[in-house]
């Protein structure tokens, strides 16, 4: 199996995997960085977000060859101490019911503010769209991504 | 204060002292803090633990561990069940952290996710547990100091003297307490001297979640742990006959690959009816099972029809004309009542098949040996699960250990035990830890569906326009959707409901709110359009089929309490400032009555780029006392963003037996832009235990949409889901 070294979390990790793999799955299974979640293995519910330079990506389609030295951020790499603002904000908001979508929610959530540090409700809507959330906290996810854009 | 007789005894307690101290064993820290946030202010972290009883263990610094028994869904029963119990104990919640207990049927009572009823079946007992706690601590320190137990006051974890200096702290005494017998007897606080209950309190597992720890079924990892991925049939009424075996042993990555069964003897309602032969391969790279499973070439016997959606159709129409429809409650005279009718209205509703779709999909973890099986992993049912695989194994009991993961969802998905036999028997089969993983496809595959439903209502009017006979006949695949004694039943003199359940392949299970997802918005937006023909104000129409049951009810049963209902119709009226109409907001009401809870609701529509939108919900809710006001708000929130999801835009239709949407793509879940902007929740305050709250405010949503969206378009929808937009691109 080819041998890949991948930048994640501002650490060099080396793994041997399929050339197909997916970055999801090398995180889950190789990696142990479980924070990135599968939902539905085909781009459509943003589960599996991860920043690819600094843009959120759906991991479960991005195959491990097409990464090479780009810089990966998982929900793990996102702050030391769970105190990003967007973090903070969705502790605040006390967002979670499952819980199981939140990472990618979040990852989502930061890559928009990054590109619109303002976002109208309608900018939320459009950008946080292809994220599911199964228990229905999208007003709470609106509310703290709008919390967020203050700090 | 309120007494109340202890069920324990000290054998009870030590037995689940040892086996809540395995629950650790399952290679999850559970241990953190409450306060997610602000961890300096937490006492440090104890040398020693002292088990008080199976809910609580003391460390000598005063911190506390409280266990959580039942198993948690994203209902944040495992932040308001500790909740209960530090109430009753009396310490300061910024001390207490919370540990999963692992399934103990000698200790734990109801030890499941479903009916909304983890905090009604568990008030007392979380209570009692917590008041034993603070009763033994007493006598403990008492003890100490020579004097009696009501010589001394208790405030968060802190003993004082009543006439005197002297004051040592729970983490003090600790170790002392663990010597006291067990009180028969202990005193529960006054409702109103609460100072937990009812206030908010951030989810424990928080910090957890929005840092990406391992907390989920599919996080979980053994040392040796193999992975497992199954192909069921393809079509219900399908069964596996054999598969290219040897070729997809060769695979990268592959270990094995074989068909297995897991039949049991005496299945309960828990248990698997459809698919109980799958072929089953194993390897150590989820991705490389995904590409092998991709592989699969098998043969297919057909064992029973092969169905479609327009036979499912078909099937309920002739059912409800069939003649065959069951009379359940007949009052009055109905049939004699429609002929003096002055106005008489049918109408016909249906609801399709849907799927679960938790975010997390189906998975366990299972290592069976000779002698022994333990099973890790997401169920509802741990005890139902323990159960089935004992019966699998065919071994004891005692043998087995069942631990429960944080759940990526329920929805009742998981009351249903497929998954942890099927895991079970793979292990069994290679003689190896194993944890099972679905994709996507094969959980909306899989079955275990909400059933599809049918319903034909009718009511009479009499010349001044009152409501003088009422009928509904009901069916459904494959179990009819009727409710007899629920409301309108009881405010009505001549009152006729019956059924018929259709025969199906398909397999069904409990779908949040089951069947009053259904019959709440069928009924409800049934007496919108009854409530029009009588040219009556629709809140005004209901209270007054009330305050007929209140005065003189019809009937020798009927669920609810007329009083209740018309309390949150009253709040929801008053707080949405119903009649008080705004140009461009088109509104619908509902009221309904499911697992012990009243829930009315308001939907406010508007118009946006000529489709309507849902604005605003408005939600008033009589579920007894509250126990975590904030978590109990978003859990309302979202219940009702859950129904308006499912009633607008999803469904699961047939081809040949086969599901045609299998994947997020086909079948459409509520996104962002599609859920309401703001859903305001207000609860009725009262002193009454806690009933249910995970699903009651689900069914209700579904008829005020109804009503408002015929507000806003002038169609009534009589057939979810009411609208069908193309799914949005992710």
């Amino acid at each position: 199996m080819p041998k890949y070294n991948l930048n994640i979390n501002s650490k060099i990790h080396s793994v041997d995997v399929d050339n197909d793999t997916p970055l999801l799955w090398v995180l889950r299974d190789q990696l142990d960085l479980v924070g990135t979640k599968y939902g539905c293995g085909i781009g459509q519910c943003g589960a599996c977000t991860v920043h690819f330079d600094g843009a959120a990506v759906r991991s479960c389609l991005l195959p491990v060859s097409s990464i090479g030295n780009t810089k990966i951020t998982t929900i793990e790499g996102l702050s030391v101490e769970g105190d990003h603002p967007v973090q903070k904000a969705w502790l605040e908001h006390d967002v979670p019911q499952c819980g199981y979508c939140q990472s990618g929610q979040i990852m989502n959530a930061v890559a928009l503010l990054k590109n619109n540090p303002n976002p109208s409700d309608e900018e939320i809507d459009n950008g946080m769209n292809g994220n599911i959330c199964r228990c229905g906290t999208y007003i709470r996810i609106k509310q703290a991504i709008k919390t967020a854009s203050k700090h | 204060m309120t007494k109340i007789k202890t069920q324990y005894n000290r054998r009870s307690f030590l037995k689940v002292s040892a086996a809540a101290g395995g629950g650790m064993l399952i290679g999850f820290s559970w241990l953190t803090g409450c306060i997610t946030d602000s961890k300096s202010e937490m006492v440090a972290v104890p040398k020693e633990w002292f088990e008080i009883n199976g809910y609580i263990k003391i460390g000598d610094t005063g911190m506390v561990t409280i266990y959580s028994p039942n198993p948690e869904i994203g209902q944040n029963v495992r932040t308001s069940m500790p909740m209960i119990v530090a109430e009753e104990l009396d310490v300061d919640w910024k001390n207490v952290v919370v540990e999963q207990a692992p399934l103990n049927t000698g200790f734990y009572q109801n030890q499941f996710a479903g009916g909304s009823l983890s905090i009604k079946l568990s008030w007392n007992a979380l209570r009692m547990a917590g008041a034993t706690g603070r009763r033994m601590l007493l006598e403990a320190a008492a003890k100490e100091w020579g004097i009696s137990v009501s010589d001394l006051n208790v405030n968060q974890g802190v003993i004082k003297e009543k006439n005197g200096e002297r004051s040592i702290t729970y983490g003090e005494i600790a170790s002392k307490a663990v010597g006291i017998e067990i009180p028969e007897e202990v005193e529960l606080k006054e409702i109103k001297d609460f100072n937990l209950i009812g206030t908010s309190v951030k989810n424990v597992d928080g910090k957890k979640i929005i840092t990406g720890k391992s907390l989920f079924g599919l996080d979980f990892k053994r040392e040796g742990m193999q992975i497992a991925m199954i192909q069921h049939p393809p079509a219900f009424g399908m069964k596996v006959k054999d598969f290219n075996e040897e070729e997809i042993k060769k695979m990268p990555g592959v270990k094995d690959a074989f068909i297995i069964d897991i039949a049991i003897p005496e299945p309960s309602w828990s248990d698997e009816k459809g698919f109980l032969q799958l072929i089953a391969i194993v390897g150590e790279s989820t991705w490389q099972l995904m590409k092998a499973k991709k592989a699969i070439k098998a043969n297919w016997d057909i064992v029973s029809e092969l169905e479609n959606s327009e036979m499912h159709r078909n099937t309920m129409n002739e059912a409800l004309v069939s003649g065959k429809v069951q009379a359940s409650r007949t009052d009055g005279d109905p049939e004699g009542a429609f002929k003096l009718a002055a106005k008489v209205i049918e109408r016909t509703y249906s609801s399709p098949f849907l799927a679960h779709n938790t975010m997390e999909p189906m998975n366990f973890f299972a290592n069976v040996t000779e002698d022994s099986a333990e099973l890790i992993g997401p169920t509802q049912t741990p005890e139902a699960l323990e159960g089935s695989v004992a019966k699998l194994l065919n071994m004891p009991i005692e043998n087995i250990t069942v631990n429960m993961t944080r759940m990526g969802g329920g929805f009742g998905r998981r009351l249903y035990v497929h998954f942890g036999l099927e895991a079970a028997t793979i292990s069994k089969k290679i003689g190896a830890p194993v944890k099972l993983v679905y994709t996507r496809e094969d959980d909306m595959s899989q079955g275990t569906y909400r059933p599809a439903y049918l319903s034909s209502y009718k009511a009479g009017l009499d010349e001044n326009n009152n409501l003088i006979a009422f009928s509904v006949r009901g069916t459904g695949l494959p179990e009819s959707s009727i409710f007899l004694d629920r409301f309108p039943a009881g405010t009505v003199d001549n009152y006729f409901a019956a059924d018929i359940s259709g025969n199906t392949n398909i397999t069904t299970g409990a779908w949040r709110a089951p069947r009053s997802h259904f019959t709440a918005g069928a009924e409800q937006s049934f007496l919108d359009e009854v409530a029009e023909l009588a040219g009556k104000d629709p809140i005004d129409f209901r209270l007054e089929l009330f305050d007929r049951v209140i005065k003189k009810p019809v009937g020798e049963k009927n669920d609810y309490e007329a009083e209740r209902y018309a309390g949150v119709l009253k709040l929801v009226k008053e707080k949405s400032k119903w009649g008080n109409n705004r140009t461009g907001v088109y509104r619908g009401v509902a009221a309904y009555f499911c697992h012990d809870s009243y829930v009315a609701e308001v939907v406010d529509i508007v118009m946006d780029n000529g489709l309507p939108k849902v604005k605003k919900v408005w939600c008033a809710v009589d579920c007894g006392i509250v126990v975590n006001r904030d978590a109990a708000v978003n859990m309302v929130q979202g219940g009702v963003i859950d129904g308006i999801g499912h009633a607008m835009y999803s469904q699961l239709t047939f081809n040949n037996g086969e599901v045609n949407e299998t994947n997020f793509d086909k079948y459409q879940l509520i996104r962002h832009s599609q859920a309401p902007e703001n859903i305001e929740v207000f609860f009725v305050e009262n002193e009454i235990a806690p009933t249910g709250l995970g699903e009651p405010m689900l069914p209700p949503v579904v008829g005020a949409l109804a009503n408002a969206l015929y507000k806003a378009t002038g169609t009534r929808y009589y057939n979810q889901p009411f609208t069908s937009f193309k799914p949005i691109d992710g």
